[in-house]
């Protein structure tokens, strides 16, 4: 699915990220933690091709990303689906025209979308919010209706850059329940946090295989989390 | 996607892609606005350009076709000259008519600048015989020589002297005014690369929703071109129609007023106008395209 081969990332004249191989199985679960400013989210973007390796090669469904033209990096991102950190919506358009923006933008929307949709957002429970913007949303609905938006283009693998950042424990619960019902469809899920209650709470649901990123170079975590 | 394909998008048409870039009230009045004063003033220029290559046009063919011959001499003496002078014209070579100018019609050709109540008895005035040629024309240099030996006096006034740089005044004034069309044009398409680029600039961050959503940039740029494209083809057609209006509302076209009042348009040509807001569109299409690919590299 996504293989890191090698991989390092400079910025600003220092390594952020180095010497980092692996790859992640279709169907497995992942946690990325360590903690602020490690380079979790630096690692998310090299995974779905916003940024680039500064040496190394990031390949995902087999290609190299470096060797994508930017449409090439798009198309693999219909494959790839991404919950961004701070969620990041079109504030004009109502919720559920920003979880059908990836079909739109694939010129996939059709009558059955449309039962996608619903299903969607009663899936996360917002089915009640169709119609409003992005801005009157809490933190809890807008995480989830980025999760919602993330798999709407049934993507192989999701990415979800500190998707309990901004909830309480409750919340951050019910979106660990969203996110391993995906895996156990089938999807590629990985999940950066430096939150280590949710993923202790995670074992009890599901088999993952915790990372953690420590100066530079990202380790399988031990026992002790 | 290529242009054949985002041309096809344009015209279909995606109302909910069309909404994935936010309104921006102020920009589209100033676009739409702007490409109506373009559109308007193309239409003058047009208008412009059009009458003066008409003016060329009647000025090159009509009085190349006839020329003067001027004859000075006592008055006792002039209805004989004239006649003289009409017998050696009507056997010259390539004249298709000859008319002696009558005391009345010289009257007629004074009348606009000394008024009617003049006594032409008290002017030195000549006699004047017009010749209008045949289309082989005739050997003016040759009838000049012939009149100058048989009738002293006569003169021939072929009107080149005078029509070659009034012929070429009007030939420039049309190149000038289609040279102003073609600057209005880049005009048109320096606005509309400004305001796109402002607008994409604006708007990074909805760009960056889109790419993240997996959206091409043949997608992205399409909701840019298309809303830049239709409010220049609003703001045009508005201008242009306010343009034919006010040009309809010019005085008619007289002898007397010359070429100010003859500006405008004449039967099917009052069809031009119209192409100046689909030419003005096309541009805006072109110009919000290439700014649009240009910003989204640099955006990547």
């Amino acid at each position: 699915m996504i293989k890191l081969d090698n991989v390092a990332y400079s910025y600003g004249g220092g390594a952020l990220l180095s010497d980092i191989t692996m790859s992640f199985a279709p169907g497995s679960f992942h946690f990325l933690t360590g903690p602020s400013g490690a380079g979790k989210t630096t690692f998310m973007k090299l995974c779905y091709g916003a940024l680039l390796p500064t040496t190394g090669q990031v390949s995902a469904f087999g290609e190299d990303m470096a060797g994508l033209e930017r449409d090439g990096v798009a198309l693999m991102r219909r494959r790839v689906g991404v919950v961004h950190q701070d969620c990041q919506f079109l504030d004009h358009l109502s919720l559920s025209e920003n979880i059908l923006l990836p079909l739109r933008a694939a010129g996939r929307q059709t009558s059955e979308a449309e039962d996608d949709l619903r299903e969607l957002m009663a899936w996360v429970d917002l089915t009640h919010r169709a119609d409003a913007l992005p801005p009157e949303l809490s933190g809890g609905e807008r995480q989830r209706a980025a999760l919602a938006r993330a798999v709407i283009m049934s993507p192989d693998v999701v990415l979800a850059d500190e998707p309990t950042g901004n909830v309480d424990w409750e919340m951050s619960q019910r979106l660990l329940r969203l996110l391993t019902e995906l895996n156990r469809m089938g999807k590629t899920v990985l999940v950066a946090t430096h939150d280590l209650s949710l993923i202790r709470a995670a074992k009890a649901q599901v088999q993952a295989r915790v990372l953690r990123i420590a100066n530079g170079r990202v380790q399988q975590a031990g026992a002790d989390l | 996607m290529s242009l054949a394909d985002d041309l096809i998008m344009l015209v279909r048409g995606d109302a909910q892609s069309d909404r994935v870039v936010p309104p921006s009230g102020f920009t589209a009045r100033l676009t739409v606005f702007a490409a109506a004063a373009m559109g308007f003033l193309a239409v003058f220029t047009l208008a412009l350009s059009v009458a003066a290559g008409r003016l060329a046009d009647n000025w090159g063919s009509e009085l190349a076709r006839t020329s003067t011959v001027r004859i000075t001499a006592p008055a006792d003496q002039m209805p004989a000259l004239q006649a003289e002078v009409a017998a050696i014209l009507e056997s010259t070579a390539g004249v298709d008519s000859v008319r002696t100018l009558s005391t009345a019609d010289q009257q007629a050709l004074l009348t606009p600048w000394f008024g009617s109540g003049l006594d032409l008895s008290a002017l030195p005035l000549p006699g004047l015989v017009e010749i209008t040629q045949a289309t082989q024309g005739f050997d003016a240099q040759g009838l000049r020589l012939r009149l100058e030996a048989e009738v002293p006096g006569a003169a021939l006034d072929d009107h080149s002297q005078w029509r070659a740089p009034l012929v070429a005044a009007a030939e420039r004034l049309r190149s000038v005014g289609w040279i102003s069309v073609l600057l209005l044009g880049l005009t048109s398409a320096a606005m509309v690369t400004l305001a796109a680029n402002a607008s994409l600039a604006a708007n990074a961050q909805v760009i960056r929703v889109l790419r993240l959503v997996g959206a091409t940039d043949s997608y992205i740029a399409q909701a840019f071109v298309r809303r830049f494209t239709l409010r220049v083809l609003l703001g045009a057609f508005a201008g242009a129609a306010l343009g034919m209006v006010v040009l309809r509302m010019m005085p008619a076209a007289t002898d007397m007023a010359g070429f100010l009042s003859g500006i405008g348009f004449e039967g099917a040509g009052w069809l031009l106008p119209a192409v100046i807001p689909p030419l003005m569109a096309a541009v805006a299409f072109v110009a919000t395209r290439i700014a649009a690919h240009r910003a989204l590299k640099e955006l990547a």
